[in-house]
């Protein structure tokens, strides 16, 4: 059939610059560029991506790629986008399918947060000379604790449970060896041994190769069970059970079989070729005692040595269901917010499924404190977080920590192109294509990685100093040292923010 | 050893399994269980385990190697993602038997319940096996994406069931083999699906499945094997390879 979607970027080649080298021609694995008889290199727009591979790649600077968003008339209701999607559509009789987060113009609450700093009464301190610390303990902490005196020393009398501690809070969320390269697990992997931190398997089972990185390791066990065993378990620092994913609340996982190489099969335990299928719900769990169960035979199959989290994404009832969760005996709740990203999901269920993760957070920690559970259960958000200022804003809100994902595949090199899903990624992240893989260097990987991590995490150090704060510790949940602009009342009573100008309470 | 499970919470009765095992105990005996969860729970060594009364749920959950006997009935997600091992009930079992199982082998003599045999799994020479004495409720082998379940549909269970089966039978089912002693109507088939006539290899493996099992009960391996067979096999290893628009 043919088709009438347009093309919505030009490719822009410079012929006084281009030498027909042909660095182009095999870097697109979509086959945007062509070398015709005579050698000569030529452009398809239709096929391009934007993904800006062969830009960064062409030596004489002869490509540029610019939006060519097809004219529609007059029209804000049926938009380029929207006939694009009925024209795929008419023509395939598919399912929508996308990657990454949520791209839709929704509100970014974030950016209507502002934080506060220290004047004259209470002086800011500096954190090139003065002790900072970032150093967070994820896990379930006692509702008081006991101290004996034994030889005129404190001793502590009470049983702690287990605790991830992480240096800065900062972790890698899950990702999916399959969804992803191995290039890039074994990035993520180094980067957080590096840094003090944890890397997370998602749901495709930890390489044998990578086995050595189990103390900065966090293993999923989803409702396909891919690659969980004994070994699995025991090798990890803590283990997450999956409920659910920012990109696509109420749906399952589907690795496609021809993204199941001996690699993944062996991983994954599952043979080479055949679909890994995630169904939407882990079919023994259907109530909070059912997670209760689940939960406690990953306490029992561990004995009781590791934290185990439950991730679910950020939905209306979020703050009740994290209630159970932390009532169901988790130790760690994961809340990804629905501009969290992912290999594969339809572009119905990303754009318009779930809420954002700042009005989650809030919910979800003042149900927790109104609860007086607050304390059982450390939560990592999840879901976007694009920079430093983000991540302290959230942990202002009531995060304990926060999980990156999307913000470390562009480190790595992403450019968001949203295409993850054909396996065909230029950059050799979300690909199993041995030639596209290898264009990933895990040892650039994992020093991009540490460098942003590390980046970050002294503009934390210097934000939390002009507030006078010294210890991460310090701002958890404390909401006074941020102010809303923009907002509605509804809005700031969601988030518990003052507007700013008002007055510290 | 014996190990008196009367009044002990899970968590205490486990405790014990453990360090009888650690201090390399390769039988033990479980006296007066009764709802125990978790025994055996992601146990690696191959010792043998006798269960006297009713084990909670998830019994044998991650195991990987023991071989457990319980002389009464068991409860929901016996053998859930399971990789090694061997698991015999002598009575009825319930809901979601063998989640994700890997390897290893379930003998139930009676009835299940539903969702059996969900999402099982192989993975080269860990092909995992269920034999069902009994009936089964609806979901048998949902999702099943490889290993062997066998339905005898005898009449060895306490449900009451009149039909071998229940409906939704191998929905989503792409990998893995299912026989069944008796016929299925259409309806009760899930989408992805369909019977078919045995095989000799089909009727070796069935024989061999049943011979161990009846030699675990004590039944008549030719009196069982006189039943009629069928196979139900997934139509395609990409139930879902059609649904998206690329």
């Amino acid at each position: 059939m043919k088709t009438y979607q347009l093309p919505e970027v030009k490719i822009e080649r410079d012929k006084d610059r281009c030498i027909d080298c042909q660095v182009c021609v095999r870097q697109c694995a979509f086959e945007a560029h062509i070398v015709d008889e005579d050698g000569e290199v030529y452009s398809e727009d239709e096929k391009c991506v934007a993904c800006q591979r062969c830009v960064s790649l062409c030596p004489t600077n002869a490509l540029t790629i610019k939006d060519n968003k097809p004219f529609v008339k007059d029209n804000a209701n049926w938009t380029a986008e929207t006939q694009k999607y009925i024209w795929k559509q008419a023509e395939t009789g598919g399912v929508l399918l996308t990657g990454m987060g949520n791209p839709k113009p929704y509100p970014i609450y974030w950016d209507h947060m502002l934080l506060n700093a220290s004047q004259v009464t209470n002086p800011s301190i500096d954190p090139l000379r003065e002790p900072m610390e970032l150093r967070t303990y994820l896990g379930s902490k006692p509702d008081k604790i006991d101290i004996k005196m034994v030889d005129g020393e404190p001793v502590l009398n009470t049983k702690l449970a287990p605790q991830l501690m992480v240096k800065t809070p900062i972790l890698f969320s899950a990702m999916s060896f399959g969804a992803v390269s191995y290039s890039v697990c074994e990035g993520l992997a180094r980067a957080s041994k590096e840094l003090g931190t944890f890397w997370n398997t998602g749901e495709g089972g930890l390489p044998q190769n990578l086995y050595e990185y189990g103390p900065n390791t966090i293993v999923q066990v989803a409702s396909g069970r891919f690659g969980v065993h004994s070994e699995y378990l025991d090798a990890a620092a803590a283990i997450e059970i999956k409920i659910g994913q920012g990109a696509k609340p109420g749906i399952g996982g589907h690795l496609p079989g021809e993204k199941v190489g001996a690699e993944v099969s062996r991983t994954r335990m599952i043979p080479v070729g055949s679909d890994a299928i995630s169904p939407a719900p882990h079919h023994d769990i259907y109530s909070i005692e059912d997670l209760s169960q689940l939960i406690f035979s990953l306490k029992e199959a561990t004995e009781y040595t590791k934290p185990i989290s439950v991730k679910i994404s950020a939905v209306h009832n979020v703050a009740a269901i994290a209630s159970g969760i932390a009532r169901a005996g988790a130790d760690i709740i994961a809340i990804d917010g629905f501009r969290g990203g992912t290999g594969a999901a339809p572009t119905m269920i990303r754009d318009n499924v779930g809420i954002p993760i700042e009005l989650a957070i809030a919910a979800v920690d003042t149900r927790l404190r109104d609860e007086a559970i607050r304390n059982r259960v450390s939560v990592i958000a999840a879901g976007g977080f694009r920079n430093s200022a983000d991540v302290i804003k959230a942990i202002a809100l009531g995060a304990d920590a926060v999980y990156l994902g999307t913000a470390a595949l562009v480190a790595m090199g992403c450019h968001v192109c949203q295409m993850c899903y054909t396996g065909k990624c230029n950059w050799g992240i979300a690909t199993q294509d041995p030639y596209l893989e290898k264009r990933l260097n895990p040892d650039v990987a994992a020093e991009r990685l540490f460098n942003l991590v590390r980046g970050w995490s002294h503009e934390i150090a210097e934000m939390l100093g002009g507030m006078g704060l010294n210890a991460i510790e310090s701002l958890r949940g404390n909401r006074l040292h941020l102010r809303s602009i923009g907002l509605s009342t509804e809005e700031m009573d969601i988030l518990g923010l003052q507007a700013a100008g008002s007055p510290m309470a | 050893m014996i190990i008196d499970a009367k009044g002990l919470h899970y968590r205490e009765l486990n405790e014990q399994v453990r360090a009888a095992v650690a201090e390399g105990e390769t039988d033990l005996t479980l006296l007066n269980v009764n709802g125990q969860r978790y025994i055996a729970d992601a146990i690696d060594t191959p010792v043998s385990i006798i269960i006297e009364g009713v084990p909670g749920n998830d019994l044998g959950v991650f195991m990987n190697g023991p071989s457990l006997v319980v002389h009464a009935n068991g409860q929901d997600h016996i053998a859930n993602t399971m990789n090694d091992g061997k698991i015999i009930v002598h009575g009825d079992a319930g809901d979601v038997l063998g989640y994700g199982m890997r390897g290893g082998k379930v003998f139930v003599k009676g009835d299940v319940g539903y969702r059996v045999g969900i999402h099982m799994k192989e993975y080269k020479d860990k092909v995992p096996v269920m034999v069902i004495g009994g009936k089964a409720r609806d979901f048998f082998g949902e999702y099943m994406a490889g290993g062997t379940l066998i339905l005898l549909g005898l009449d060895t269970g306490g449900n009451g069931q009149d039909e071998i089966a229940g409906n939704y039978f191998g929905t989503g089912m792409h990998g893995g083999v299912i026989y069944v002693r008796g016929r299925l109507d259409d309806y009760q088939l899930g989408k992805e699906v369909k019977q078919l006539e045995l095989d000799d290899e089909d009727r070796a493996v069935i024989r061999a499945y049943v011979t161990e099992f009846a030699t675990d009960f004590g039944m008549d391996t030719e009196e069982i094997l006189k039943g009629d067979f069928v196979k139900i096999k997934a139509v395609s290893h990409r139930p879902y390879g059609n649904l998206y628009a690329y």
